[in-house]
């Protein structure tokens, strides 16, 4: 469970001796546009040497290597394959690269020893993924999907704008499918580092869409990004209301109750009970809270 | 010649050039030179050891990179200057 990913440059060495510090539930090591071709080298190699120092960086860790239509991606793979990294998040993903890049997976899991099972998180960053998005959220290995709406809108060779309207489709029909098949939703980050009212109400919009995280390219977007991603107090504060009053009416066999005025169903109490699982998660729910 | 140059001298990362020489010397400039001069060469030596390389000139221009910064960089300019050859 993420609020936040967080693309980190893969050859800026003091963003990556900072990267525990930014507060990001997840950091992205980028190999692809944020690294020039002409150091791509540099990039693995350093990420190599860095991820061989880390033990319990308090963050997951996700590389986004190269597009596997060229060779940079396989090398990327070769040279970063680290029990450490959580996943793999591919560009320009397709069905068929998903597939090829599990299988490469599977051989470098097997060549190096690596116990876990590395996920992958597609980027979903062209028309053509767009339409495969079913596809691709049921396959093994994706973990999540990620929206890619820079790409994708020059896919469609469509204006981006901050108010978001042409990406409408794509982000619902993103939440849909993960909800689909249990995995998480992560939205496109919101480019302009300085506004932070238009980050405010682009994480919301994401969020009332369905999706769970956003991704963020600048380590100043994570405060707002965690907050609103975390339940409140009051929603807290609400949920274990309704989930006590669950209890008491299912003592008296009542499916369907009322508290304050409104009426209280399975899929109120379900969302409550979902609502709290994540507050626990992140800490929000001492002891004494859930009795 | 035979050369590799690796890094960039923003904060926190190192610019490292290496050369094909018939003697061996390591150069470093690290902006924490007083603290750690001797431990940046102890590392270079090492990584170069590991790598069984001797006939090299290098020099590093050290703006407080961390140890595995410093080999990275050392590591990509050595594969740099190997690529130059071939």
């Amino acid at each position: 469970m993420h609020r936040s990913y967080l693309f980190i440059p893969g050859n800026n060495p003091a963003m990556l001796q900072n990267a525990d510090i930014f507060g990001a539930d997840a950091v992205i090591f980028d190999l692809e546009d944020a690294v020039s071709i002409t150091e791509k080298d540099s990039a693995r190699q350093l990420l190599k040497a860095y991820f061989e120092t880390l033990s319990n960086p308090g963050f997951s860790i996700y590389v986004r290597i190269n597009a596997l239509t060229s060779s940079l991606g396989v090398i990327d793979i070769s040279m970063v394959m680290n029990e450490i990294i959580e996943g793999i998040v591919l560009p320009k993903a397709t069905v068929q690269d998903i597939k090829m890049l599990s299988k490469l997976l599977d051989t470098f899991e097997s060549a190096r020893r690596i116990k876990k099972k590395t996920v992958i998180i597609p980027i979903i960053e062209t028309a053509k993924a767009v339409f495969e998005i079913g596809q691709i959220a049921q396959l093994p290995r994706v973990s999540a999907l990620l929206l890619g709406a820079e790409d994708l809108t020059r896919d469609m060779e469509i204006e981006r704008t901050k108010n978001g309207l042409e990406i409408q489709y794509p982000r619902a029909k993103i939440a849909f499918a993960c909800k689909a098949f249990e995995i998480e939703a992560i939205d496109t980050p919101f480019t302009d580092v300085t506004d932070e009212e238009g980050l405010e109400a682009d994480t919301l919009f994401a969020k009332s869409m369905g999706m769970n995280a956003k991704s963020a390219i600048h380590p100043n977007q994570l405060e707002t990004i965690n907050r609103l991603f975390t339940p409140t107090d009051a929603q807290i504060t609400e949920a274990l209301r309704v989930v006590k009053a669950d209890k008491e009416a299912q003592k008296v066999h009542r499916g369907v109750f009322s508290l304050d005025g409104k009426m209280i169903d399975k899929p109120v109490v379900e969302r409550a009970e979902k609502l709290l699982e994540k507050a626990r998660h992140y800490g929000l729910l001492g002891d004494t809270d859930e009795k | 010649m035979k050369i590799g140059i690796a890094g960039s001298l923003e904060s926190n990362d190192c610019l490292v050039t290496i050369k094909e020489s018939k003697e061996f010397s390591i150069k470093v400039q690290s902006i924490v030179d007083v603290f750690y001069h001797d431990q940046i060469v102890e590392l270079i030596t090492s990584v170069l050891e590991d790598m069984n390389i001797k006939n090299v000139e290098v020099t590093l221009i050290d703006k407080g990179a961390l140890n595995y910064t410093i080999k990275a960089r050392l590591l990509t300019a050595l594969h740099r200057m190997e690529a130059n050859h071939a």
